[in-house]
């Protein structure tokens, strides 16, 4: 696990140091292993399957700045405790996790980076 | 002073733990969130593929078993009248073993028991298809579970389990079943976790299973450590699935997606 810091509401730093790729981000948001349409919907108009728990995703490299959407990847709970959205990079504080997931976090540090890109690209 | 105090505070909590849930005029059962084709598969014995294994069911309620070669119907006669209502108030407390046992675990008391038999593994076939036929003797019957007041301590665990957040996606069953049902869960709506109709026939499992299957894989999905068949944790969470059901009509055997 990659340290990072808090700052506000937002994780400014890359948890890798360096760019994600928004082609494999895209790729891995609509991928059911990664959890991310089965609550959102967004513009993937070839995902038959979305889910709307959760807000869409188009707009929102708009809506927010790099470092607040990779606070509310990392950790969405940091910011409001009740929510549902997972805490993607975090081991700790769980409970009963299954074995083949135990003391790993639901993505990688460079996988969290590619999302957090892919979204960026999400201006309207 | 002190106790008046107390009394406030534990009606507030009673009053917080209630908040969520979900009262009978809004308790839908997973059949009126179905497509209207899985619906007429439930509703027609000769569709249902559930009516198989209870007629499974009701041979193996004829036939002699173990040393002491009895059959259910030996003791419990038609299990059309005997049976009536009896899965609607399960599981139950069971006072030799000090806590509540589902109607699958009832089934095995009896055949340790009464019949001296081995019991059925769980989710084997006859265990599933013998308690379809003792279930689908209550289908129409208002679930009633839970009145035994020695099931209240057990109850709250199932309740506590029920609001635990858990496994690597750090969700509570309520959080889905109480706070969002009725919403799409990559695509298919998320039911109220009623469990009206176990053992059910699930078209995803091309098979009858049971509830504790069910929990298992929702367990699964949430990526936690699911609890072993027959586990104290299951059969609790049941039992407060179905106080939860209460007054809902039984539906054994019912078809879900």
């Amino acid at each position: 696990m990659q340290p990072y810091t808090v700052v506000g509401d937002a994780i400014s730093a890359s948890l890798t140091g360096t760019k994600g790729d928004a082609t494999h981000g895209r790729a891995l948001v609509v991928e059911r292993s990664s959890t991310c349409i089965l609550c959102h919907s967004g513009p993937f108009p070839e995902q038959a399957f979305q889910g709307d728990l959760a807000p869409n995703l188009s707009g929102s490299g708009g809506r927010w700045s790099e470092g607040q959407l990779r606070l509310r990847l990392v950790d969405a709970a940091h910011l409001n405790a009740a929510t549902i959205m997972p805490s993607y990079y975090r081991v700790d504080g769980l409970t009963r996790v299954g074995a083949s997931w135990r003391g790993k976090p639901i993505l990688s540090a460079e996988q969290i980076e590619d999302v957090v890109a892919y979204l960026m690209t999400l201006k309207n | 002073m002190r106790i008046a105090l107390c009394i406030a505070l534990l009606t507030a909590m009673a009053g917080a733990a209630l908040a969520t849930e979900i009262s009978l005029d809004q308790r839908r059962s997973g059949y009126s969130f179905m497509s209207a084709d899985t619906k007429a598969m439930q509703d027609e014995d000769t569709a249902n593929p559930g009516m198989l294994f209870v007629l499974d069911g009701e041979a193996l309620w004829k036939r002699k078993a173990g040393s002491a070669d009895k059959a259910c119907a030996d003791c419990h006669s038609d299990a059309r009248v005997s049976m009536k209502g009896v899965a609607a108030h399960y599981p139950a407390f069971e006072k030799t073993l000090g806590k509540p046992v589902d109607l699958e675990g009832r089934i095995n008391l009896c055949r340790s028991n009464h019949q001296q038999a081995s019991p059925f593994a769980y989710e084997s076939r006859e265990l599933l298809a013998l308690t379809a036929y003792v279930a689908q003797q209550s289908r129409g019957v208002p679930i009633a579970a839970g009145d035994d007041p020695d099931l209240a301590p057990f109850v709250e665990k199932g309740h506590a389990l029920f609001v635990q957040r858990q496994g690597q996606l750090n969700l509570a069953c309520a959080n889905c079943h109480d706070d969002n049902w009725d919403k799409k869960l990559a695509g298919s709506p998320i039911t109220q976790g009623q469990p009206t109709g176990y053992p059910l026939y699930r078209l995803e499992w091309q098979a009858l299973g049971s509830l504790q299957r069910r929990l298992r894989a929702c367990i699964t999905g949430i990526r936690a450590q699911a609890y072993d068949y027959g586990s104290p944790e299951l059969v609790e969470l049941e039992l407060y699935l179905m106080t939860r059901a209460r007054g809902m009509p039984v539906e054994t055997p019912a078809v879900r997606p």
